[in-house]
């Protein structure tokens, strides 16, 4: 039996609204800042990260420290902060529970980081659907400045650092870190590819970070207390800190829970989330986000870290679990997701633009009884290839393809078998019209009507 | 606000920015408020306030899931079509939200009162299924609480909460 857990980025959340900046500093908000500007190394800080194993919860997992330690020292100009806050990918909104409950605790992490790295200038980027989330910001903000938290001269320690709010018109590509920088730029957000690394050459040319606001959030918290003290908060050797799981599908308790990082799938399924809601029987879920492959219930007692997951060739990705039961068609999930990729596909390069909209039409033939066996190969070589792609979106998409394939193969090709589909339904594309049947051909798609819904 | 003033508001706030293209969605949103849609005029006009040419605006009017490049009705509904509101039954309701206002995805009910968005998803899924009405969230939707909301908005003036 585990010790109970404390949640640390959820410590302050609350039923009726945000923990506001006072209440923030009565809890031990600010202390870890306080103790730091001016007082420790900017390097010593790094160190604390890096040794804390701190591993950005954005999606790709890639060490904090190591990011910031690219970032040039002897840099003339400013250089930037960017605390990523937009999620978009189906079944995530940790990034949103966490900035609704305790804005000042992203805010003392991003200084924590831009203090770190030598950063002036933050921008704090947000999807339009979380308006709510930038008015509250520029109001923290506001309230954070005027206490002397951010501006010129931070706490009287020589230490410059302010942070604006970037309203974004929203599109799922712009989480990707190259492409928020374009979108911030005022042009279109393309991924970069090439080139400098963004903690060199980023924003308007400038060295520039971009984290996660989960990711930063755990920086109070590890500055104060030590980066072992990090390190043993998870449940797995190779794990460190806390981790926001949300939880969402037929489960009895959809949420948004923080928990060890490496707690064992089984227990926030069937503990904190409360099980299935009765009468139905898990049969597999995302474990980290649409971009994550499918994991059937043998997985179940897999640890939720990075390395546990990647023990078994799966993701953590963002933690963002999605739950499918029994009743569900896999095919016809996969088939919604293929084509929420298909139509936030940027378009730049061939395999995303031509290749999504490829698999989701052969999945819509399985779907509605037009399957035929070497659909399923193509499938498989079409979702290989996404690995050719400019950016990781590509490749994400092909993640739930590949899964449905290695592990629920009997489910499409019952599809086949009885030419129609086995839960009794055909799932009807998103755009609530069928994409144009007939025989698959590589080439030009003949389905491109989700592109006109963007008007 | 007038046009006039609205346009060299916004064009003293761009030549007081380091970098003015930073400013290109809060003005395109700015103007769209102002016109209802990026119309011709809105997006000529942001050209000027910006510098930008018409090509590289025309890239992100075109672009962006909230940014509107045709006429949309007074209420916005953007409708989640990700897979845990899929799972939810979405279509149902994607369905009911169609055939009640007359319309398909994507078009504005002839009074010109609802436009109605397949939108990816809306960060709600712990409430599915869900939508955002002029950008505020309304979660574990169904039918009748669809048509409750459509009945309120037909007599409210309610302001957009985003593309402000």
């Amino acid at each position: 039996m585990n010790a109970p857990f404390s949640p640390i980025l959820l410590r302050n959340r609350r039923p009726d609204g945000p923990v506001p900046f006072d209440e923030y500093r009565a809890n031990g908000g600010y202390e870890a800042l306080l103790a730091t500007v001016g007082k420790r190394d900017p390097g010593e800080v790094q160190a604390m990260v890096l040794e804390a194993n701190l591993r950005g919860r954005g999606g790709a997992g890639f060490p904090a420290g190591r990011k910031w330690q690219s970032v040039p020292k002897g840099h003339k100009g400013p250089k930037f902060v960017l605390p990523n806050t937009d999620e978009m990918e189906p079944g995530s909104f940790k990034d949103r529970i966490l900035v609704g409950a305790d804005p000042h605790m992203v805010i003392e992490g991003v200084l924590l980081c831009a203090y770190a790295v030598g950063a002036e200038h933050g921008i704090f980027f947000v999807r339009p659907s979380y308006e709510m989330d930038a008015e509250l910001m520029e109001r923290e903000l506001e309230i954070a400045r005027s206490a002397g938290f951010l501006g010129r001269n931070i706490l009287g320690s020589g230490f410059d650092f302010d942070m604006v709010v970037h309203r974004s018109a929203g599109r799922y590509i712009c989480g990707e870190a190259s492409a928020q920088i374009n979108a911030i730029s005022g042009l279109r957000p393309n991924p970069r590819k090439g080139g400098p690394r963004m903690a060199v050459s980023g924003l308007w040319g400038r060295p520039t970070v971009v984290n996660n606001v989960e990711t930063l959030a755990c920086l109070p918290g590890i500055v104060q207390n030590g980066p072992q003290w990090f390190k043993n908060l998870a449940r797995t050797p190779t794990g460190s800190g806390s981790k926001l799981y949300s939880v969402c599908g037929p489960v009895a308790r959809p949420e948004c829970y923080e928990l060890p990082m490496g707690t064992p799938l089984r227990e926030i399924l069937f503990e904190h989330a409360g099980g299935m809601l009765p009468g139905r029987t898990f049969k597999a879920c995302l474990p980290g986000g649409a971009s994550t492959s499918f994991l059937p219930a043998r997985h179940l007692d897999v640890p939720m870290d990075f390395d546990a997951l990647k023990a078994i060739g799966q993701r953590l990705g963002t933690g963002c679990i999605i739950v499918f039961d029994e009743e569900t068609c896999l095919v016809g999930a996969t088939l919604n997701m293929i084509d929420f990729f298909a139509r936030e596909s940027c378009g730049w390069c061939t395999p995303c633009r031509e290749g999504l909209p490829f698999i989701r039409n052969i999945l819509y033939q399985i779907e509605s009884g037009q399957g035929r066996e070497e659909h399923i190969g193509m499938l498989r070589q079409m979702g290989h290839h996404m690995r050719h792609a400019y950016c990781a979106l590509a490749p994400g998409a092909a993640a739930p393809l590949l899964g449905l394939l290695d592990f629920f193969e009997d489910e499409v090709r019952e599809h086949i078998r009885h030419r129609s589909c086995p839960f009794g339904a055909v799932a009807p594309t998103p755009r609530g019209k069928p994409c144009a049947p007939g025989p698959v051909t590589f080439g030009p798609t003949p389905c491109r009507e989700g592109l006109s819904c963007r008007i | 606000m007038q046009l006039e003033e609205l346009k060299n508001k916004l064009q003293q706030e761009v030549s007081k920015a380091e970098f003015p293209r930073e400013h290109a969605i809060d003005v395109l949103y700015a103007l769209q408020n102002h016109y209802g849609y990026l119309c011709d005029e809105a997006m000529a006009d942001a050209s000027w306030i910006l510098g930008m040419t018409l090509l590289e605006l025309e890239e992100l009017a075109t672009f962006y899931d909230f940014l509107y490049r045709r006429p949309v009705g007074r209420h916005i509904l953007h409708v989640c079509d990700g897979v845990v509101c899929w799972m939810y039954h979405q279509y149902s309701l994607l369905d009911h939200l169609c055939r009640k206002l007359g319309v398909g995805p994507g078009q504005t009910t002839e009074d010109g009162l609802f436009t109605v968005l397949p939108a990816g998803c809306v960060g709600n899924c712990h409430q599915a299924p869900a939508m955002l009405v002029n950008g505020r969230f309304y979660g574990g939707l169904t039918p009748e609480k669809i048509d409750t909301i459509l009945d309120d908005l037909r007599v409210s003036h309610e302001e957009l909460a985003v593309c402000r």
